[in-house]
């Protein structure tokens, strides 16, 4: 060809013969690698089976998920998230526009990729996860958690490994979770954006979500009577005057964190108390973040993550290659300082309280109150329960619902744990984080029992 | 005292703008002068092969609000393009797809100007090149024409352009990164609990009085102000009454976890906590805080590189020789100033607080001083000083390619060399045959195993007789030049990240190549 040099499109792509929208796709569909197992199938009726896989993808990664699946083959994938769009989101969401503030996400969102790209089919879901029942699980093969809270991932963890049933091989259905907001590796990273992770758990087989909990530490909360009377950071008055002034004041019948009016209402009495104090740094934005516990995010780094997931739910549906799971299931990925991840076997625990047979060891002082036990659960890591309930083996210790039982058992509430249970007694939690699961704890005394005088 | 907090600017009582809601998140990150340079620039997409990476690329730069961006292609949009790429759809079919990819990118963010080229047909790229754009960074990805090729990497290097070239086959990928000439950076963001810097064995005289005053007759204190006693005075408290008795610091690691003892010894046992949580704060902090401050290699590296005499007059390097010229003074780098959360009184801690921020701001003038008195130091930005001072421990070098890269043929024993100990130093093996492959078709569409093997044997002895190099050829070949959707979404988040940090000079980039395997989903920086 005699032609000048051109732009750098001149490389032209291979002769597709026919010109189907999925020679790519069919490049490693159809054809064997070196790392494919021997079942890998290359056969028209393998390569369609995947029109017939059914997956559903839930939470803030969903824009991400949504476009990938569609464009990795899913033909029947279904969104789930309860959330509206905010103007904030517009920055990395990218398929709400501006004039999309306001409605749901997940309507939106299924409506954009389902007419861009076609031949899928997206089942919106504007609902909370926790909404949905275990027949409305059970119909997908393959669950994909783009959620931003430890709450709504454990209990989807907990859904998917009780839906697991030995008699019926349909009923494990591998869980892929990604996130952006709270990876870390024994205090290794403290500053997000540029950070996240992705794993895998197939349900009772791998470690699940709970078995790596505790690699996701539960924010301190700073001490009341730190906010009360010796702040210091200018995050301590504003603490201070959502939790404190607010209550005290009540300037508005209900605080809406997306209020602009609230929030200034707080910045401006964080500001005066932070001037009390001489404590300089209190900004809107500062406030802003506090009070909604902001975490900083960027579209890249979601696709990343998002697109990791996908990965291996493609791994996974189309044995092209081997997928994250039974050998390594964990990937960490850092872009702060040059680039670096992590990818590794996280073990699975045979006294998880989710996926384990054993009752896990649990230390306890005695001397601790019915109370303060509960209160703990709360930042211990292992367990980060907020609303337990508990029942001892032969009687119930404290149970947060229905009002009877509660007022019934609420007096042990100030008795010494020493006083209630032995040492090396069993005990039964639940809490609305799990779902219908028990955690199964044996508890160890560490300290003497010191009976009250 | 007259170093009153100062820093504290008279607070605007109004809501932040449409802008800052909507990049909230991001500002969080990288801040408005972050912000600011990404407005500022205009990038430039060579587009060819399957098409998509470089455009999931763009997508997660138009998002944050790049200034403008132009995508070079001179492809028509095919069906196969619609199963692969996001930013086309029916309507695209037959029409160019730089067209089409800008004008659907565009919708993004009604903030970002979009281009694209050729604006008609035949156009030739030296057109382009010729306009007179000021193009701030630019990306091509692969493969493509070597033609093409030569004349970007002309145009990069006659403009000090950086220039990133990207290649997504299958569930591989890998990008490169071609800065012109070295980059500093002074906004690195380190780890939080990193930065803690509190001169505990040199302390100055303001905070050796501050300590004695809050330790003032220790045993004789309330319990509310013995619990309260910030744990920076604590330890000094202490360090004073070691030295008196060892006529030396704790230097070692024994003396260190003996001292250790001594402070946890001087908590009050006898309330109701069973010991007071500044104490606490105190033992935990020993290890961490009572070690002299030493120079990270990083920035001895900074130090001891001699820039050539443009780079010399350029801030960064006056600066650097100033804050050098204080080390040697002071054997310890400027005072960052902050002081981390401890328990205290209010009024005890924003004491000790503009303590440490007096003698920071002392620092700053003096490394101001020396960068006056340098040639070149006269117009230096203050607020510039401030804040490489702040952060001198943390700046960094990234050196830029050599002039005399070392041959692949060296990369490659040394990489080999250590896969064949990778599993007793449990280090994952090297990704360097990924490259390898996907190098060798860096002009072609496709190729078999045996053409890539034979390419990359040009350059690596025993090529076709490496296991490991065999698998990556053969899954190289088997993707026939054809993008995952997937591992370009991936491929296109990592390296607008890294374009980002590059943009704001903040963060710090790869040196130089950075190579990821989706089959066992993990990457590897590599310097090429």
């Amino acid at each position: 060809m005699s032609q000048p040099v051109m732009v750098a499109g001149t490389i032209p792509v291979p002769a597709l013969e026919p010109d189907s929208r999925w020679t790519y796709l069919d490049n490693v569909r159809r054809n064997t690698g070196p790392y494919t197992s021997e079942e890998f199938d290359t056969s028209d009726e393998a390569v369609s089976t995947m029109d017939r896989l059914k997956v559903l993808g839930a939470g803030g990664l969903g824009c991400e998920l949504l476009k990938d699946l569609a464009l990795s083959g899913f033909k029947d994938i279904h969104v789930i998230d309860m959330d509206t769009i905010d103007v904030s989101n517009l920055n990395r969401q990218f398929l709400f526009r501006h004039s999309d503030v306001g409605k749901s996400k997940a309507e939106v969102a299924a409506r954009f990729v389902e007419k861009r790209v076609k031949g899928v089919s997206i089942t919106p879901h504007n609902c909370k996860i926790q909404d949905k029942d275990e027949d409305f699980y059970m119909q997908f093969n393959i669950v994909i958690c783009g959620l931003d809270s430890i709450e709504a991932r454990r209990w989807m963890n907990s859904t998917l490994i009780n839906l697991a049933d030995p008699e019926n091989p349909e009923s494990y259905k591998p869980l892929i979770d990604g996130g952006t907001e709270d990876c870390q590796i024994a205090g290794l990273s403290t500053q997000l954006g540029f950070k996240g992770q992705s794993r895998v758990v197939f349900p009772t087989i791998t470690s699940c979500l709970e078995c790596q909990l505790d690699m996701h530490a539960p924010r301190q909360a700073v001490p009341l009577c730190t906010l009360a009377t010796i702040p210091r950071q200018p995050e301590h008055c504003i603490e201070w005057a959502h939790i404190i002034a607010w209550e005290q004041e009540q300037p508005f019948p209900k605080l809406d964190n997306d209020d602009p009016e609230h929030i200034t209402w707080l910045y401006k009495k964080a500001l005066a108390r932070a001037e009390e104090f001489k404590i300089s740094g209190v900004t809107y934005s500062l406030t802003q973040g506090v009070v909604k516990n902001i975490i900083p995010a960027i579209a890249s780094t979601n696709a990343i993550i998002a697109a990791s997931c996908c990965n291996e739910a493609f791994k996974i549906a189309t044995q092209t290659n081997p997928s994250l799971g039974f050998e390594e299931n964990y990937m960490m990925y850092s872009g702060n300082d040059s680039i670096y991840t992590y990818t590794f076997k996280h073990e699975k625990k045979d006294d998880c309280p989710v996926c384990g047979q054993l009752a896990r060891d649990l230390e306890v002082d005695p001397n601790f109150t019915l109370q303060e036990f509960i209160e703990s659960l709360a930042e211990r890591a292992e367990a980060q329960l907020k609303k337990p309930s508990i029942r001892a083996e032969s009687h119930t210790l404290y149970m947060q619902s229905p009002v009877s039982l509660e007022e019934m058992t609420r007096p042990n509430l100030k008795k010494k744990i020493g006083e209630l249970v032995g040492n090396g007694d069993e005990i039964a939690i639940t809490d609305p984080s799990l779902g219908t699961v028990n955690f199964k704890y044996k508890l160890k005394f560490f300290k003497e029992y010191r009976a009250a005088v | 005292m007259t170093a009153v907090i100062t820093d504290q600017a008279p607070p605007i009582l109004k809501g932040p703008s449409d802008k800052e809601k909507k990049y909230d998140r991001q500002l969080r990150l990288w801040a408005a002068s972050g912000q600011q340079a990404l407005e500022d620039a205009h990038i430039l997409l060579l587009n060819s092969g399957a098409g998509t990476v470089g455009v999931e690329t763009l997508k997660n730069l138009v998002l944050p609000g790049i200034g403008k961006f132009t995508i070079a292609d001179n492809a028509t949009v095919k069906h196969a393009d619609l199963g692969v790429n996001f930013f086309l759809d029916e309507d695209c079919l037959g029409k160019p797809r730089s067209e089409c990819c800008v004008k659907l990118l565009q919708e993004l963010n009604p903030d970002v100007k979009g281009d694209w080229f050729p604006r008609e047909k035949g156009e030739s790229l030296e057109s382009l090149f010729g306009h007179g754009h000021n193009f701030t960074l630019i990306m091509y990805s692969l493969p493509i024409e070597a033609e093409s090729l030569a004349l970007v990497q002309k145009y990069a290097e006659k403009n000090q352009v950086p220039l990133l070239s990207i290649h997504s086959a299958g569930f591989y990928s890998y990008f490169r990164i071609h800065l012109p000439g070295t980059f500093p950076i002074v906004d690195t963001h380190p780890e939080s609990t990193a930065t803690t810097d509190l001169r505990l064995l040199t302390p100055w005289p303001e905070l050796s009085k501050f300590a004695a005053d809050v330790t003032a007759d220790i045993e004789n204190q309330s319990a509310h102000e013995h619990g309260h006693i910030p744990y920076v005075a604590l330890l000094l408290h202490y360090l004073g009454k070691w030295k008196d008795i060892h006529g030396s610091l704790p230097s070692t690691y024994k003396e260190k976890t003996a001292f250790r003892d001594t402070v946890s010894a001087g908590a009050r046992r006898d309330n109701p906590e069973g010991g007071e949580e500044n104490f606490d704060e105190a033992t935990a902090a020993v290890l961490k805080t009572i070690s002299a401050p030493s120079l990270a290699s990083s920035v001895k590296e900074v130090f001891d590189y001699k820039p050539s005499e443009v780079e010399a007059s350029s801030s960064f390097w006056v600066i650097t020789d100033a804050i050098k010229q204080f080390y040697g003074k002071h054997n310890a780098l400027p005072l960052p100033g902050s002081v981390p959360d401890m328990k205290a009184q209010s009024t005890i801690y924003v004491q000790l607080q503009n303590i440490y921020k007096a003698k920071a701001r002392r620092d700053i003038s003096e490394v101001l001083e020396i960068v006056r008195a340098h040639p070149s130091g006269k117009d230096v930005e203050v607020a510039e000083i401030e804040t490489f001072s702040k952060n001198a421990a943390f700046i960094k070098l990234i050196r830029g390619i050599d002039s005399t890269p070392p041959s692949i043929q060296t990369i490659a024993s040394q990489e080999f060399e250590n896969d064949k100990t990778a599993e007793l130093t449990m280090m994952p093996l090297s990704l360097l045959p990924i490259y390898l492959s996907l190098n060798a078709t860096s002009h072609l569409p496709s190729a078999s195993s045996s053409d890539i093997l034979a390419t990359v044997g040009k350059d690596v002895l025993g090529a076709s007789d490496n296991q490991r190099l065999v698998e990556a050829a053969e899954e190289v070949a088997r993707a026939k030049g054809g993008e995952l959707h997937n591992i370009s979404a991936l491929t296109g988040g990592m390296v607008a990240q890294e374009v980002i940090k590059i943009i704001t000079k903040q963060y710090i980039p790869i040196d130089n190549t950075c190579v990821f395997d989706g089959i066992i989903s993990r990457a590897q920086v590599l310097r090429i």
